[in-house]
């Protein structure tokens, strides 16, 4: 009766680079961006570099929307060292700080990255690296530049060099969908697919160790949890029983998977120990127990529930089995995550009958509208806790779009292909 | 007559079946709000279950896709009636087998619509089950709001898509 489902699982992540790529477009900024210019790198070399490193940290600062980059042809000169950086020049054209830079050629075809961040005003260097670099991993090397520049003048850690997955479907044909799990930068580039499938992916949850992600496929004709390493593509599956088998969350030691499960007869929050493959049930409520996830000091699971009628996001702590409920606004909260500091509470929200991000601040209990788009889903929060990324809708497609934690910067991915849904950002790798 | 006294026996046996599913229903199963829905609905219109068996092309002429309200996992009216009658005919063909496939609209979040799928699904089981069907006989299954019936954004869309599908 169920058909099994081709799958093509891509054992070599590199390999494949699918053809569609999502670009950043900023469509909201804060009100006082910090003024700064990335000047072009110097290079020695013959031939043309594969990427602009300094093009790589000048979108990287301009996405985070704290800062305003300088276009580079309102630039007087290139100055690639503090010999040619002449500092009134930078101050009369607005910029505060400057970004300059050089890369040469080194014996045996590496490359040498250097790079300087100068506090304009104060004329004083406050960032300088050499870093050993190869013509394949420059835009890695641009975003290792952006997490040091970021954090010096933020003093809040990059999440440049991060990762995000998310899933694509693509309509073939009348009923018939191709599905992509697909592994890419933070910034949309370098996508990979590492899982193809006719029949629906979804909820990918990365370990915190970054090595390894959790998520349910259909692709047997019945819903599955898989975990499949990254490094090497190798897949298991770690939980099929009748029923749902859905929403994996990682527990913080990464020893421990929740899930969702409705073997005893409706959806339940259980815990799976990875090592010792024991399962422990959870929630024991007649209504919907399902989207658990793990507090960060992994004593807690936040989950919702409709057991008071209505989806609302609880709070269940494990040593006692206590639940509290933790949302009262609204008629529907789902999808709750924590920040890392376990302050604030990011949701999906209904209001006037469409559906946003919100996040609420569980030292005071004020909830914030985040979104204003279309269908907003799917919260995921970056690993240094400024963005959320979440999946919405533009025209009839599924899209990625973000927000910082206070609302004020905004952006969105478009990708030229498919409906996009469901991202889940890594943790620092 | 011999032969009508048997099926006649044959449908108070199955209304006794019935009867005992429903009242089992009722206390073992109030935590089941589609259960409810379904019990409540049949309670009504118990008399016509019948014994009478129905073929296939009876089968055909009823609505295999059963509708929702946003949000909710009860049954209506008439899906139930319709269920009957496949429960009817499963009954008799106890070598049949159907597969219930719920499913939500694109609103609201994705495990979310995949739990209220299944609750749809179930309701719908819930309805064989109570008229006799084998257990073995109905697989259950929610794809959530991963398969739209229908694309679009609009209530009328979201209508159709909120619904549990049967399949021989």
């Amino acid at each position: 009766m169920m058909q099994r489902s081709l799958v093509v699982l891509m054992l070599m992540l590199w390999t494949v680079i699918a053809r569609a790529e999502l670009t950043i477009e900023i469509t909201q900024g804060v009100d006082e961006p910090t003024p700064v210019a990335v000047v072009p790198f110097a290079w020695d070399g013959a031939q043309a570099l594969p990427e602009d490193v300094a093009q790589v940290v000048a979108d990287d600062l301009h996405r985070s929307g704290l800062f305003s980059v300088m276009p580079r042809e309102n630039m007087l000169s290139f100055p690639s060292d503090r010999n040619s950086l002449y500092f009134r020049d930078w101050r009369i054209s607005g910029s505060e700080y400057v970004v300059i830079g050089r890369i040469s050629t080194k014996e045996g075809g590496a490359l040498e990255v250097s790079y300087e961040l100068y506090d304009v005003l104060k004329e004083e260097r406050l960032l300088g690296e050499v870093i050993n670099a190869n013509f394949s991993n420059l835009r890695a090397v641009g975003h290792y530049i952006s997490d040091q520049v970021f954090e010096k003048l933020t003093g809040v850690r990059g999440a440049f060099s991060t990762r995000i997955v998310y899933v694509t479907a693509e309509l073939l044909r009348p009923q018939v969908y191709r599905y992509k799990l697909t592994l890419a930068d933070a910034d949309g580039h370098n996508p990979r697919t590492i899982l193809e499938s006719r029949e629906p992916i979804l909820s990918p949850a990365w370990s915190r160790d970054g090595s390894k992600l959790a998520y349910v496929s259909f692709e047997t004709g019945r819903p599955a949890i898989y975990v499949q390493y990254l490094a090497t593509g190798k897949r298991e599956k770690v939980q099929s029983f009748r029923g749902l088998n859905g929403a994996p969350s990682w527990s913080p030691d990464g020893n421990k998977l929740a899930l969702v499960l409705s073997k005893d007869g409706n959806p339940e929050v259980y815990v799976l120990d990875l090592q010792q493959r024991r399962l422990s049930r959870v929630t024991h409520h007649f209504g919907i127990d399902t989207e658990p996830s793990w507090s960060p000091d992994g004593q807690s699971l936040i989950f919702t529930s409709d057991r008071g009628g209505q989806p609302q996001i609880y709070s269940i702590y494990l040593p006692t089995r206590d639940v509290t409920r933790l949302t009262y606004e609204g008629k529907y909260n789902a999808r709750g995550r924590l920040t890392q500091d376990g302050r604030f509470l990011t949701m999906v929200h209904q209001v006037n009958g469409s559906f946003h991000i919100a996040v609420q601040d569980l030292r005071t209990g004020r909830l914030d509208l985040l979104t204003e788009t279309y269908m907003d889903e799917s919260p995921t929060i970056a690993p240094n806790g400024s963005i959320i990324l979440y999946a919405t809708q533009e025209g009839t497609r599924g899209v990625l779009a973000a927000v910082s934690l206070d609302g004020r910067v905004k952006f969105r991915l478009p990708s030229s292909e498919g409906d996009v849904r469901e991202p889940a950002w890594s943790p620092f790798l | 007559m011999r032969a009508m006294n048997i099926g006649k026996a044959a449908a108070l046996a199955l209304t006794v079946v019935w009867a005992a599913g429903c009242s089992t229903t009722k206390t073992t199963d109030s935590d089941s709000m589609g259960g409810d829905s379904a019990a409540t609905t049949q309670g009504t219109t118990s008399t016509q279950v019948s014994g009478d068996s129905m073929s296939m092309s009876d089968v055909k002429n009823l609505a295999t896709v059963f509708y929702f309200d946003f949000d909710k996992y009860q049954l209506k009216a008439e899906a139930v009636e319709a269920l009957r009658g496949h429960a009817k005919y499963l009954v008799a063909n106890p070598s049949a087998k159907v597969v219930l496939a719920g499913h939500a609209d694109e609103r609201g979040t994705r495990e979310y619509n995949i739990a209220l799928g299944e609750r749809r699904a179930k309701a719908a089981a819930r309805v064989l089950t109570v008229n006799g069907v084998s257990s073995s006989q109905i697989e259950v299954i929610s794809y959530g709001e991963e398969k739209p019936a229908v694309i679009g954004h609009n209530e009328s869309s979201w209508a159709q898509n909120r619904r549990t599908e049967l399949t021989y």
